[in-house]
């Protein structure tokens, strides 16, 4: 066992799959000597040279879309935006291109390429560079999501998102890259789709993921002062969906929270929330509530923007309304 | 080469035919007189090389060594299509002729072969990617983003701009204030060349140099070919914003005669064996037509097959 933050969490997947693979490839903006805005790439291009962790101009359309392009013959690249915001500009790639290549093609093609985007706000990095865009791309079929919570996920996430043969967005945290705790010396690839219980409780289900599984962990211990058990999901995959273990927990809790950073508008917090209340209307005790942002850009001041995002006090108030 | 012109141009005359009569559904955006602008390219190439298409597809993909009956029956929606069906005109693919498809995106293709050409040269490999596009694209990000990073990374891909003139019904003079597309490649230190697109020796020729410098590791190339769309921008479309002068005077350019007199005055062939070569095409086309229509339509259950390599969305309840 051994300490590790979040990044590196994610660095040692990319290790361990780049010692195994050589058409396992990194780029993106400042991945090569910077070792990537968050240093998440800090010593891979040290390790495995210019050819294969590969800086990139300032160019989000052609850093998705080369990766569409290099995996559809024989690569495994895996491309960093620096931003999840910056994702509109390598829309076209991910959405029209990766996405439905397999599907166009009658199967005939594979795009197995990871998409890393760091992602949420917290950090006072104004509207542009704190976006939470998970919607986006869950509405997307062809398309897997994964979003992890802690260092561990990261790693195991990784390796699977690099293993597998469909376009992976892997959504990361950047609130939670220095984020450390205890994982085992080598961490086996988590399967995508089966989300983890981060807490046990009898009384209300909360599902989330991603920082929020922090935020949803601290709630959980302050509700339990109140006497209310809550039991945490963490998706840890947003697309495959555990349902399984979502139904599982409502069904013992009988009551379901879901808690994302998004925009409460249009978000997969929506579509968590409208899934369990079409699955478990039987089971339920009470609507099932959302827990998000406003709906508004996310702004600069550290005031506004802790007012803007859902916070631990949020989740608390929620929890205690459904009882 | 005249035999894979005569392919396309009786492939798409066929298509147009089935269109009217509403055999075929959807958009089709046909090559008829662009054919020397595939040909001339593909000529240079070998099955592993890549190229990337437009919707305006069918030409690149028979240039390339695409099966005939498998792309007609794909304009018919039948399970034996190219893409069983699910793809249809603007999304043809084959994996095993490196055809990273054609696209329905304008600009889309100019990324994707960035990015096989990157992949080519990672592997070590001396294959090298084609993409073709037209004039309107290279208003995109696209083909800057990828102009750039071809030339800075010096990747073995062939931008192929096939100028038709218009962007659907606007003419270049109304997109772009340049004449020739070439003049781009000034921007990223790339070699370029603008040349004749209605003549399949000189396509042939000038894309045969520059592939044989991308295999020599020394980098893109963009080349811009002059053409003409003979038919409108989609079937159904009249092209009535082209002036009647200017439609008569490329009808005159038309790239097969040309081709046609070329072999005859050079006796290279004689008029029985091109007839012969005629013969052959009209056969195979039919041959096409009756496999696509005896092909059954694709099963309903396959409407979410194909999405992921390993999982079956759902048919939910509507």
């Amino acid at each position: 066992m051994r300490k590790i933050t979040y990044g590196e969490g994610i660095r040692e997947a990319l290790r361990e799959k780049m010692l195994e693979n050589k058409n396992v490839v990194l780029l993106g903006e400042d991945v090569g000597p910077y070792g990537g805005t968050f240093g998440v790439t800090k010593g891979l291009w040290e390790q495995f040279g210019e050819e294969r962790v590969r800086d990139t101009p300032i160019s989000e359309g052609v850093i998705v879309g080369a990766s569409v392009g290099a995996a559809a013959t024989g690569l495994r690249p895996v491309a960093e935006l620096m931003f999840i915001d910056f994702l509109t500009f390598g829309m076209d790639g991910l959405v029209n291109q990766a996405a439905k290549m397999r599907y166009m093609f009658g199967g005939k093609i594979s795009v197995p390429l990871v998409l890393r985007l760091p992602a949420g706000g917290g950090i006072s990095a104004g509207a542009q560079h704190s976006g939470s865009l998970e919607a986006w791309v869950t509405h997307v079929p062809g398309l897997k999501v994964v979003y992890p919570s802690n260092a561990r996920d990261a790693w195991g996430l990784m390796l699977t998102a690099i293993d597998d043969d469909n376009p992976v967005v892997y959504i990361e945290s950047k609130v939670l890259y220095s984020q450390k705790i205890e994982v085992p010396d080598k961490v086996a690839p988590i399967p995508f789709g089966s989300a983890a219980v981060a807490r046990e409780g009898a009384d209300v289900s909360v599902i989330t993921y991603g920082k929020q599984v922090h935020d949803s962990l601290k709630a959980a211990a302050a509700l339990a002062k109140d006497g209310i058990e809550v039991e945490v999901i963490d998706l840890r995959s947003l697309y495959p969906l555990d349902k399984e273990t979502i139904f599982k927990s409502v069904a013992k809790t009988h009551r379901a929270l879901v808690v994302t950073e998004e925009v409460k508008r249009g978000g997969y917090g929506g579509e968590l929330s409208a899934l369990i209340s079409e699955q478990c209307f039987d089971e339920l005790d009470a609507p099932v509530v959302r827990i998000g942002a406003l709906d508004s850009p996310v702004p600069y001041s550290q005031i506004l923007e802790s007012l803007v995002l859902p916070s631990v006090e949020d989740i608390v108030k929620g929890v205690k309304e459904m009882f | 080469m005249y035999r894979k012109m005569l392919s396309i141009r009786k492939f798409e005359k066929t298509a147009s035919v089935f269109f009217a009569e509403g055999k075929i559904p959807g958009f089709v955006h046909l090559y008829i007189g662009e054919e020397a602008i595939a040909v001339g390219a593909c000529a240079n190439l070998r099955d592993d090389d890549y190229i990337t298409s437009t919707h305006r597809g069918h030409g690149h993909i028979v240039a390339k060594g695409g099966n005939l009956k498998y792309m007609m029956a794909e304009l018919f929606g039948k399970e034996t299509g190219y893409c069983k069906g699910k793809g249809g005109s603007m999304h043809i693919a084959d994996a095993e002729l490196g055809i990273l498809g054609a696209n329905g995106i304008v600009g889309a293709g100019h990324l994707i072969a960035t990015g096989a050409a990157w992949s080519a040269k990672y592997r070590g490999t001396d294959q090298v990617s084609v993409c073709f596009f037209g004039d309107a694209s290279t208003n995109q990000s696209t083909f800057h983003e990828a102009m750039n990073l071809a030339s800075l990374w010096k990747l073995p891909v062939i931008f192929v701009c096939e100028n038709n003139l218009y962007g659907i019904s606007v003419s270049q003079a109304r997109h772009q204030n340049i004449q020739d597309i070439s003049q781009r490649a000034i921007g990223y230190g790339m070699p370029a060349l603008t040349a004749d697109g209605n003549d399949v020796l000189t396509v042939y020729e000038k894309v045969g140099e520059a592939v044989s410098r991308a295999r020599a590791g020394e980098g893109p190339t963009l080349l811009e070919f002059k053409t003409y769309r003979q038919h409108g921008h989609f079937e159904g479309d009249s092209g009535a914003y082209r002036p009647k002068e200017e439609v008569e005077a490329w009808l005159q350019k038309d790239p097969l005669p040309r081709l046609e007199s070329h072999l005859l005055e050079n006796g290279i062939l004689t008029e029985e064996e091109l007839e012969a070569i005629r013969q052959e095409v009209e056969e195979e086309i039919r041959e096409a037509l009756e496999f696509a229509d005896a092909s059954p339509y694709p099963a309903p259950e396959s409407s979410v097959q194909d999405i992921y390599s390993d999982l079956i969305e759902e048919a939910r309840i509507r």
